[in-house]
């Protein structure tokens, strides 16, 4: 299918962002390419978080008193466009207080699931059972699953990263079997830009019985994303990344396993009936949303969805791809620059990772900042991952809706001048 | 610009070329310190003679200001005695803290004083500290070792 549609206006939607028109270090034009790490808001989104807190501002899911259904109408409004813009429904999506407490609350429940009742059954994880991830995950989809298998005695396994930052699928057969029970992994690496096959890897799960956990964290906010379509069990984003507020993720889960899941925080809100020695639980997702939630943040989510939804998320990935085209072509023309990542635009997101031969990345990132370029160096919280591919760090620019061209020429202008200044020929 | 303020030609030159780089023995304690936001990482070794720092021997992976700082380290506090050496210390800390603020005193940090620049960068002071806490870390070690 090849949709005929008009680029994104940037000129006029950077008017939209106001951080976008100060300047930096002396004057000079922000060049902001660090996306990956937290994308910048619109009027949009700030105006609907104050337009709720100075109109309709009241606690959610509780009292009957007309701000309280007001307030109640607009974050169950928000999370009903949240739903459909990944293509799923209001009742399979949980607000956590971020993406990695989405994770954690997926492995914490299965942690939970031995002494929960029957029904919690298929989560239940000890010796034997195996949990497999890949080698390129963020620490936020490692580390938590390293923890639930210390807990429960089962093993973590891994896909290795070949040297051209894809998954090494080579032994898909060896590492998923009947034994394993959870397969997690990165929709799009947040170092490398690779976006993993899904498909492949959901149905090889299917195979064995095994749960799909996808970090869609670098996936939805840019590019037309659908977890039915993609048909994996649990997926996580984050409201920040996708010009939302902070202190908001999301949490996909397939209806029938979130009616099964045990709950993870407990307290507040998230019950049936209380009493002295025990409690029974609300269904899914107030089942898994204790305490007063993130109401002000989801209604700015909602915001920020229907303004993706306006530009299109086609154009916002065909808009992104010619910026990672046209930055992966100019770093080939620069002697000594090295891509962590496909070189090409083939399967692979706007986050282009680097090194310099002779410089570390902190000094190239701090070269970019003196010309007013923003961009992330380290290790991306994916320590493993730069390890493997034999560097201790990186350098990422990575592109958003508001970035044009010339954010990529001042890029590029920036990384020769990076080697000027270090005399690196 | 700041550039050249931050990135002085001597913080350059000890990045170029480090002074006293290498784990050598014998050495009395060894501290490894690493940078948990950059995965910047040294491994620095003291040997004591009495109450002197004989040798200070170091590995690592970093940047220009991790590298420099730590060569310049070396410089400072080899052959000086162990109280001087972690006074220095302190003139170095108390400077990178400072955002810019404490004029730095040539006759304690000699090299050292190439520093201020970055500690207007926040980001970047514990790049410049990273040996410094090794150093301070393996000669509290070693003293007690030595002290036995």
């Amino acid at each position: 299918m090849t949709a005929v549609t008009a680029p994104l206006d940037v000129d006029a939607l950077r008017a939209d962002f106001p951080i976008l028109s100060r300047t930096v270090r002396d004057g000079k034009r922000l060049v902001y390419l660090d996306s990956g790490a937290t994308s910048q808001r619109p009027n949009q989104v700030l105006d609907a978080e104050r337009a709720f807190l100075a109109t309709h501002n009241a606690a959610v899911h509780r009292g009957a008193h007309q701000l309280a259904e007001e307030a109640t109408d607009a974050y169950e409004s928000a999370r009903a466009r949240i739903a459909a813009f990944v293509g799923t429904s209001a009742d399979e999506l949980v607000f956590t207080k971020n993406a990695t407490e989405g994770i954690n609350l997926v492995a914490y429940a299965m942690g939970n699931a031995a002494t929960a009742g029957p029904e919690a059954a298929r989560f239940v994880l000890g010796p034997g059972d195996e949990i497999v991830v890949t080698e390129m995950e963020h620490h936020a989809n490692l580390v938590p699953w390293q923890q639930v298998a210390q807990r429960t005695g089962a093993t973590l396994r891994w896909f290795a990263v070949t040297d051209e930052g894809r998954l090494d699928l080579s032994d898909v057969d060896s590492l998923v079997t009947p034994r394993t029970k959870v397969l997690a992994f990165t929709h799009q690496s947040n170092v490398l830009g690779t976006v993993n096959p899904v498909a492949a890897l959901v149905a090889k799960a299917r195979e064995v019985g095994a749960l799909t956990v996808l970090d869609a964290c670098q996936s939805v906010p840019h590019s037309p994303v659908d977890f039915a379509a993609l048909g994996v069990d649990f997926a996580v984003f984050s409201s920040h990344k996708m010009l939302g507020p902070y202190g908001l993720g999301v949490l996909y889960g397939r209806r029938e396993l979130l009616a099964a899941l045990p709950p993870f925080l407990t307290g507040g809100s998230m019950i049936e009936t209380v009493e002295m020695a025990r409690s029974t639980f609300a269904p899914p997702p107030q089942r898994f949303e204790a305490g007063t939630p993130m109401t002000s943040q989801a209604v700015g989510l909602g915001a920020a969805v229907d303004y993706l939804s306006a530009l299109g998320m086609d154009r916002v990935a065909a808009h992104e791809h010619a910026l990672t085209v046209a930055a992966l072509d100019g770093l080939a023309e620069i002697p000594g620059v090295r891509v962590v990542g496909p070189a090409d635009g083939v399967d692979r997101g706007g986050a282009v990772s680097f090194v310099v031969d002779g410089i570390h990345p902190h000094d190239v990132g701090q070269v970019l900042d003196d010309q007013g370029v923003a961009v992330r160096v380290g290790h991306h919280c994916a320590w493993p991952l730069h390890r493997r591919l034999g560097v201790p760090a990186s350098a990422r620019a990575s592109f958003y809706v508001y970035n044009d061209l010339a954010d990529v020429e001042a890029f590029l202008a920036g990384v020769r001048e990076t080697k000027r200044f270090f005399g690196v020929a | 610009m700041q550039l050249q303020q931050m990135y002085q030609e001597i913080i350059l030159d000890h990045y170029k070329n480090p002074h006293g780089r290498g784990l050598r023995d014998p050495f009395d304690a060894e501290s490894f310190q690493v940078n948990p936001t950059c995965g910047d990482e040294v491994t620095l070794r003291v040997r004591l003679d009495g109450g002197t720092v004989a040798d200070v021997s170091y590995e690592g992976q970093g940047c220009s200001i991790s590298q420099a700082s730590t060569s310049v380290l070396t410089d400072l506090v080899v052959g000086r005695s162990l109280a001087d050496a972690l006074a220095k210390f302190d003139a170095f800390q108390e400077l990178m803290h400072a955002r810019g603020a404490v004029e730095p005193d040539e006759d304690v940090l000699e090299d050292g004083i190439a520093f201020a620049g970055v500690a207007k960068y926040p980001a970047r002071v514990k790049c410049a500290l990273l040996g410094w806490m090794a150093f301070k870390d393996a000669a509290a070690k070693a003293a007690e070792e030595t002290s036995r």
